[in-house]
């Protein structure tokens, strides 16, 4: 097991204790602030190699959003960590009841390629948060971010408690062999599966952040030009490699006309007359994506873009008219800059398709009317949902960000993170006089001791629900 | 009895068919169950009494009395639990309906087990039907009475497709298991958690599992050890010692241990009576295999007290031991039995660091007229829950979440925490289609200004 050293090192760190004051963990996350600052100008470069990401891009995703969740969790942290003290019942009204915020200990953090630091970090922060240790496992596919993590982080961070771990499959395999008291993984459903199972050989507790098909939902009644750029940013964000993207559009045959020269508008307006020479639009991360997203071309008919450079790994901003749900590009999670669109007949239709298939991560809908929006979200189950625009939802730290079924378990952002990694444990501190008060429940038992027990314990109904 | 796929595939069907999820329906289904539990209560006492010889006080105060509160409180608080839950926003934000929205998850799995059979199904059934979904039961085969009349009486009052009983033992158990659910919710041991959780992951299904461990329970030398150990006395040897959050064992110093024995003894026979055995408020040990299981953690033991066994009525009498070796079999898995074992130790440190080298225990204990040792050990220590100065009542508080850490468990449930264990907590944002200037800053093209 080449880990094991590693993992008990950090398991030593974590038995001394020195990761739980407050004060400890407050340094850590302001290191983590540093290193987003000192860091900026490499992150913006390394995301760039590896996906051409824009800078543009790259500072709200990888720096900006991160510096909001470190923010809020520094001003926040001391108020998190305290003792919850909760409503007591008349038998422990002279007692101390409250939820403790105890940290797991040693914690697991897998993150996927296509946002590399982002997707690190923010869960790091809540994992620091609530006092844990933790093995930061950055992917190989966005290889130059993860050579700058694994090279740069252990300046900031304790060594002691916070490491890096490269590599691909077989060491990531190895890794879960470990006990670790928490294990948060972003990444595909497939792999998610594989995570879980290694953690239940030791009871681990994980979080995963899966992905799926996110639908959007455009009605008739909408302002077209809005809808299309709220899309065309939604869905070609990243060149498109981003889990919460609109990844497909349901709409009328009527909508899809009036919405296509809007959608083209868009994305000239975005990128320019040729995008490949936009430096505002991304690269797909790697060869093996490039080819398994051009395959998904073969679906419809190319109404926007199509244009391919493998050299590049450019695909150009695509929409798909007239898509059918057996093509190539409804059998899988898109992940890459192609928006189909699947015609159907009208709003019930649409949300019968969602239905039909797994839960997504986001639901979209976009309509002038309020109704079809409450319809749409009331009629289907996802991770979140966001009416009239899409990804903004996540930009929200007060909304819990996850998924539901396939697309995922758990969730986090803001003091969500800081609750995921911590275990809220219940705690009773009782007086130990009055002991008489306690005679009901001793044994010898007797009726009286029952009817006194029961009116005691007793939580009777206060009046008839409203409801009813 | 019908096959697995058919019987989830109706409660899928039902779910789908949207009934579960109207509050009027939930409540109306609660409802039913407040009457089930009071109209059959005589069913419910003689089926405990036939399981575990669980008197009828007992059995009403640990069984019947919870489900009725629990109950109670979730008919009440439901509508304030299921209403969306606005959030704060941001400047981007302002203008728009941001909350966090509570649905049901869909078809949930609730496996009981056997010493508290009847709670143990019945409080996550009423959290799970809270929340909106419906509900498979599965009742532990092992306590066989109770599992029987809860197949036949949910039928009677609930909906038949939404909340079916399955019974069985572990193929039946293995066979549901490869189903897909949206929730599981497992109480029982480690070991099976454990195929419950990788059976789960087929399907990438969250899961609750309330296990087991040793909770430790340590006793300062400053404290009133008369009431302590009448305390712990109750916890320890309520259902004959086969309760998860029982006090497994005692941590404390030598120079206290046989003052310990002697309260201990004392209680007992304020309890029981000089004859245990012939007392009507004394449990037995569920079946003979348990009853070997725990007779043979007394080889070699120096009994202090007790140690007397009738394998024909599956009789152990509440028994410690003293002067406990940690390497010893008793202490190796949970006792689940009326086996106290003493375990001394010099100092609160020496305790604390004993405790920390073992798995997370589902419980903590800790008796001490001093609070700042008390804090301290609660501090640095990890359990599921804790109960200074008394045992196995933050159970009873609702507004506490039940539930263990490492190999006592994960996730926890009781009153609202249990409606939320069953929900999907779903991120909701609305903005208007109009408004868009206040977009044009993160629209591409970039540049420094809109940076």
């Amino acid at each position: 097991n080449p880990y094991a050293g590693l993992v008990s090192h950090l398991r030593a760190s974590w038995l001394s204790g020195k990761t739980r004051p407050m004060e400890y963990r407050v340094a850590q996350l302001e290191a983590l602030g540093r290193f987003l600052d000192d860091k900026k100008q490499e992150i913006l470069e390394a995301t760039e190699l590896d996906m051409g990401k824009p800078s543009f891009e790259a500072f709200f995703s990888e720096i900006l959003l991160c510096k909001n969740e470190l923010n809020i969790t520094l001003n926040n942290l001391c108020h998190w960590m305290k003792d919850e003290h909760v409503d007591k019942n008349l038998v422990m009204q002279l007692d101390s009841a409250f939820i403790r915020k105890d940290p797991y200990g040693v914690v697991l953090i897998i993150a996927p390629w296509n946002y590399p630091i982002h997707l690190f970090l923010v869960p790091l922060i809540g994992a620091i948060a609530a006092g844990n240790c933790a093995i930061i496992k950055p992917s190989e596919i966005s290889k130059n971010t993860e050579r700058l993590i694994a090279e740069t982080l252990s300046c900031y961070l304790d060594n002691d408690c916070f490491a890096v771990v490269t590599g691909g499959v077989p060491e990531t395999t190895r890794l879960l062999e470990n006990k670790f008291d928490y294990i948060f993984f972003t990444g595909s459903p497939p792999v998610g599966r594989i995570v879980m199972t290694a953690a239940a050989k030791h009871l681990t507790p994980v979080t995963l952040e899966l992905g799926g098909k996110n639908p959007c939902y455009v009605s008739d009644t909408c302002d077209v030009t809005n809808v299309a750029r709220r899309v065309v940013w939604g869905r070609f964000f990243n060149a498109g490699q981003t889990c919460i993207a609109p990844d497909y559009l349901l709409c009328t045959v009527e909508m899809q006309d009036k919405l296509m020269p809007a959608l083209r508008e868009a994305i000239t307006e975005f990128f320019g007359p040729n995008p490949r020479e936009s430096p505002d639009f991304g690269r797909i991360v790697s060869d093996k994506q490039f080819r398994r997203i051009r395959a998904l071309l073969a679906s419809g008919r190319v109404a926007i873009g199509g244009q391919t450079d493998e050299a590049e790994r450019y695909i150009a901003p695509t929409v798909l008219a007239d898509v059918l749900p057996s093509d190539p590009a409804m059998q899988e999670e898109i992940f890459g800059p192609i928006l189909p669109i699947v015609v159907i007949a009208n709003m019930d239709e649409a949300i019968d398709f969602i239905n039909a298939r797994p839960r997504p991560l986001a639901v979209y809908a976009f309509s002038c009317d309020s109704k079809v929006v409450n319809q749409v979200l009331e009629r289907t189950s996802s991770g979140g949902f966001c009416g009239n625009d899409t990804l903004m939802h996540v930009t929200l730290t007060s909304l819990p960000f996850g998924g539901i079924g396939n697309s995922g378990l758990g969730k986090y952002h803001g003091k969500f993170t800081f609750d995921t990694f911590s275990h809220h444990r219940g705690c009773l501190h009782r007086n130990m006089g009055l002991e008489t008060l306690n005679t009901p429940r001793y044994p010898p038992y007797t009726q009286q001791k029952l009817g006194f027990l029961t009116t005691t314990f007793e939580v009777k109904r206060r009046g008839t629900c409203t409801l009813l | 009895m019908e096959g697995m796929q058919q019987i989830v595939g109706r409660a899928r069907a039902a779910f789908n068919s949207g009934r579960s999820r109207p509050l009027e329906f939930r409540i109306q289904q609660l409802k039913a169950l407040e009457r089930m539990v009071q109209e059959k209560e005589k069913d419910i006492l003689a089926a405990l009494k036939a399981d575990l010889n669980k008197c009828g006080h007992n059995a009403y105060s640990h069984e019947i009395l919870g489900v009725l509160g629990e109950l109670a409180l979730t008919m009440e608080k439901l509508p304030s639990w299921a209403a969306p839950q606005p959030v704060k926003k941001n400047l981007l934000t302002m203008r728009d309906e941001a909350y966090i929205g509570y649905e049901p998850l869909g078809v949930v799995l609730v496996i009981g087990a056997w010493n508290y059979p009847f709670v143990l199904v019945m409080q996550p059934l009423i959290g799970a039907i809270a929340a909106g979904n419906a509900v498979v039961v599965k009742p532990s085969e092992v306590s066989e009475n109770t599992a029987r009349l809860v197949a036949e009486l949910l039928p009677q009052y609930l909906d038949k497709d939404l909340y079916p009983v399955v019974t069985g033992g572990v193929p039946e158990t293995t066979e549901l298991l490869t189903r897909r659910f949206d929730h599981i919710l497992y109480t029982g041991n480690t070991t099976v958690g454990k195929i419950v959780m990788a059976a789960a992951a087929k399907h990438l299904t969250p899961v609750t599992l309330e296990l087991g461990g040793k909770s430790p329970c340590y006793i300062d030398k400053d404290c009133d050890l008369a009431v302590a150990c009448r305390r712990i006395t109750w916890g320890k040897y309520m259902n004959c010692g086969q309760t998860c959050i029982a006090p497994d064992y005692i941590l404390c110093d030598p120079s206290i241990q046989s003052k310990v024995v002697e309260n201990i003894k004392a209680t007992l026979k304020e309890f029981y009576g000089e004859d245990v055995k012939s007392s009507p408020d004394y449990e037995r040990i569920i079946n003979k295999r348990h009853f070997n299981r725990v007779k043979s953690l007394l080889e070699g033991k120096k009994i202090a007290h007790g140690g007397e066994t009738d394998e024909a009525s599956c009789f152990i009498a509440p028994t410690i031991l003293t002067d406990v070796s940690p390497e010893s079999k008793v202490m190796e898995e949970e006792i689940f039995g009326p086996v106290l074992p003493i375990v001394t130790v010099k100092s609160v440190e020496e305790a604390i660091e004993f405790i920390n080298r073992r798995e997370k225990p589902l419980a903590l204990y800790v008796f001490s007229n001093n609070k700042q040792l008390i804090k301290r050990v609660i501090s640095e220590t990890s359990s599921g829950g804790v109960t200074g100065n008394d045992v196995i009542m933050h159970f009873f508080l609702s507004t506490l979440p039940f539930g263990g850490v490492g190999h006592s468990g994960m996730g926890a449930y009781h009153g609202r925490y249990s409606f939320e264990t069953f929900s999907h907590r779903r991120a909701c944002l609305i903005k208007d289609l109009k408004m868009e200037s206040t977009n044009k800053m993160r629209y591409p093209p970039g540049s420094q200004k809109k940076v």
